[in-house]
């Protein structure tokens, strides 16, 4: 019997009034595991994204973590069952520091009322606000941990939002377009830190555009297409697919390809 | 000590608390426009236990304060379902029913007042003052003050990092409720009378703009701003009746010159140089 995967989705559906971006949609993703979800623009992919984190209610079918249904439960149990996520547009708290983002991303590990009422500002040297601040070393941050994010440049802001959805030291880490406005250098020490990551035993699920990114970061993907899944397997199939060239290209010119 | 300072004196250390009472839920991202309520609550609470009961000021004013907070409890939920303009319109409107119900109230006073025979003076005033103040400065450096900050920027994000958003905000209006209701009690104290009238919406308008201009980033916000409210009409004074004329002219000013307030939390960090030295100074 296969091992019982981190995640697994069967069956979800979403609609917005008449409009429904998401049918359908299973698939699992094992403990461990880096998987793509592309598709074209519009494709219902960070719908899925929202519903996994919990943003919108499902209408049908049953997300499971660990085997334990979460469709139910809301975002801030989620993110304490162990999924945390970045945004597809940077979503940092730009009155917040650099650290004091990350230390919110620690949040779901704070339990309890002493927890909230320990000063954690007053002192460099606590425990959550030197964690947070190896956290943003060991990304490769070379920045003033004080600094006001809405002071710092977008590819620092972007890698910022990883180190904090990181911060909640998820099981499964989901992060919406990472690559999108990055340099190509920065591309490549992102897929290079996120393979660390992964070597580290966090399970990726990647939303990105970059197919060269999602090729060197990620093991297997999900093609979805107007809220279907209409592909999944490895990258080299995905490419090979003669459904996803259609919903890339449209069908005249995947037959001209 | 001249009278003249000692009032001055007294009516700034009620309005650092008050405006610390406006400015925890201003943290959040929310504007209460009912303070004024909430302070008639605490005082007519002090007033009248103190006058029907006997109580003495080290109980009616903890009281004042444990009775706004809970009305602070309950008038949040509902208030919280509202959001910008509308929330100040909502805390305004619980304002203007908290002070009609007191005027038609014999027993709160009524349109007469209550006068208050206990006394406290400026001393217990000026602790409570730097108290609130010591308060504030504790909650903002905790993660509660951090999730409240990170409220005030991205509600939805907030709650994705697993901030429960609702129960921090009615803790959030629960300590900014009591506060106000201490600043309350100790006015009815110390000025030995209350009446409804005093607590108008005037007195709502003055202390949110306290911490408005002041700052809403940092707590040094209220205290500056409590303190240039009370002190400066007081030295325009020799400018006679022109001098709200030239108060009104620096609250316009302040406001395009600094509209994040007084105190931002990029000053605070210049003034206490917790930025990297530049490259070339190093």
């Amino acid at each position: 019997m296969p091992a019982e995967p981190l995640l697994a989705l069967s069956g979800v559906t979403k609609a917005f009034g008449g409009l429904t971006v998401v049918q359908d949609v299973g698939f699992d993703l094992p403990r461990g595991g880096r998987l793509g979800l592309i598709g074209p623009n519009g494709a219902g992919k960070t719908t899925v994204f929202n519903l996994i984190s919990g943003v919108y209610p499902i209408d049908a079918g049953e997300i499971r973590l660990d085997g334990q249904p979460i469709s139910r439960l809301p975002p801030r149990a989620r993110v304490r069952a162990g999924i945390a996520r970045s945004f597809q547009n940077i979503r940092l708290m730009p009155h917040l520091s650099a650290v004091e983002n990350v230390m919110l991303g620690q949040h779901a590990r704070a339990a309890g009322l002493g927890a909230l009422l320990t000063p954690i500002a007053w002192m460099p040297r606590g425990r959550w606000r030197r964690e947070a601040e190896e956290l943003l070393a060991a990304a490769g941050l070379d920045i003033d941990p004080g600094e006001v994010v809405a002071n710092l440049p977008y590819g620092i802001r972007k890698k910022i939002e990883v180190v904090r959805a990181l911060a909640a030291r998820p099981k499964l880490l989901m992060l919406d377009e990472p690559a999108a406005g990055l340099n190509p250098a920065e591309t490549a020490e992102l897929a290079r830190f996120l393979r660390e990551i992964a070597a580290a035993g966090t399970t990726l699920l990647v939303v990105e555009h970059d197919m060269g990114f999602v090729n060197e970061v990620c093991d297997r993907v999900v093609v979805l297409n107007f809220g279907r899944k209409i592909f999944e397997g490895s990258m080299a199939g995905a490419r090979a697919d003669t459904t996803v060239r259609e919903a890339y290209l449209g069908a005249e010119a995947a037959d001209a390809a | 000590m001249s009278g003249y300072w000692a009032g001055i004196l007294a009516i700034l250390a009620i309005n650092i608390i008050f405006a610390y009472g406006i400015f925890i839920t201003a943290a959040a991202g929310q504007l209460n426009l009912g303070g004024a309520g909430f302070m008639a609550i605490g005082a007519h609470a002090a007033a009248v236990l103190g006058e029907q009961l006997g109580w003495t000021p080290a109980q009616t004013v903890p009281a004042a304060v444990a009775i706004t907070a809970c009305v602070g409890i309950a008038i949040a939920f509902p208030v919280l379902r509202t959001r910008g303009v509308y929330m100040v319109l909502a805390t305004f409107a619980f304002a203007q029913v908290v002070t009609g119900v007191i005027l038609t109230q014999p027993a709160l006073g009524g349109a007469m007042g209550l006068v208050v025979t206990e006394y406290v003076d400026l001393p217990v005033l000026l602790l409570a003052a730097a108290g609130t103040t010591l308060l504030a400065f504790w909650l903002m450096a905790t993660r509660f003050g951090l999730a409240l900050r990170a409220l005030h920027d991205d509600e939805l994000v907030s709650t994705l990092m697993g901030v429960p958003a609702r129960a921090m905000q009615v803790g959030a209006f629960a300590i900014g409720a009591g506060l106000t209701g201490l600043a309350g009690g100790l006015y009815a104290h110390h000025f030995s009378f209350v009446e409804a009238q005093y607590f108008n919406p005037l007195l709502s308008i003055y202390v949110l703009l306290f911490v408005l201009i002041g700052g809403t980033q940092t707590a040094w916000g209220p205290l500056v701003g409590a303190t240039f409210f009370t002190l400066v009409p007081e030295l325009l004074r020799v400018g006679g009746s022109w001098r709200y004329v030239v108060f009104g002219a620096i609250i316009v000013a302040m406001m395009m010159f600094r509209p994040e307030g007084i105190v931002t939390r990029s000053l605070v960090d210049r003034l206490f140089s917790r930025r990297r030295p530049a490259p070339d100074a190093g």
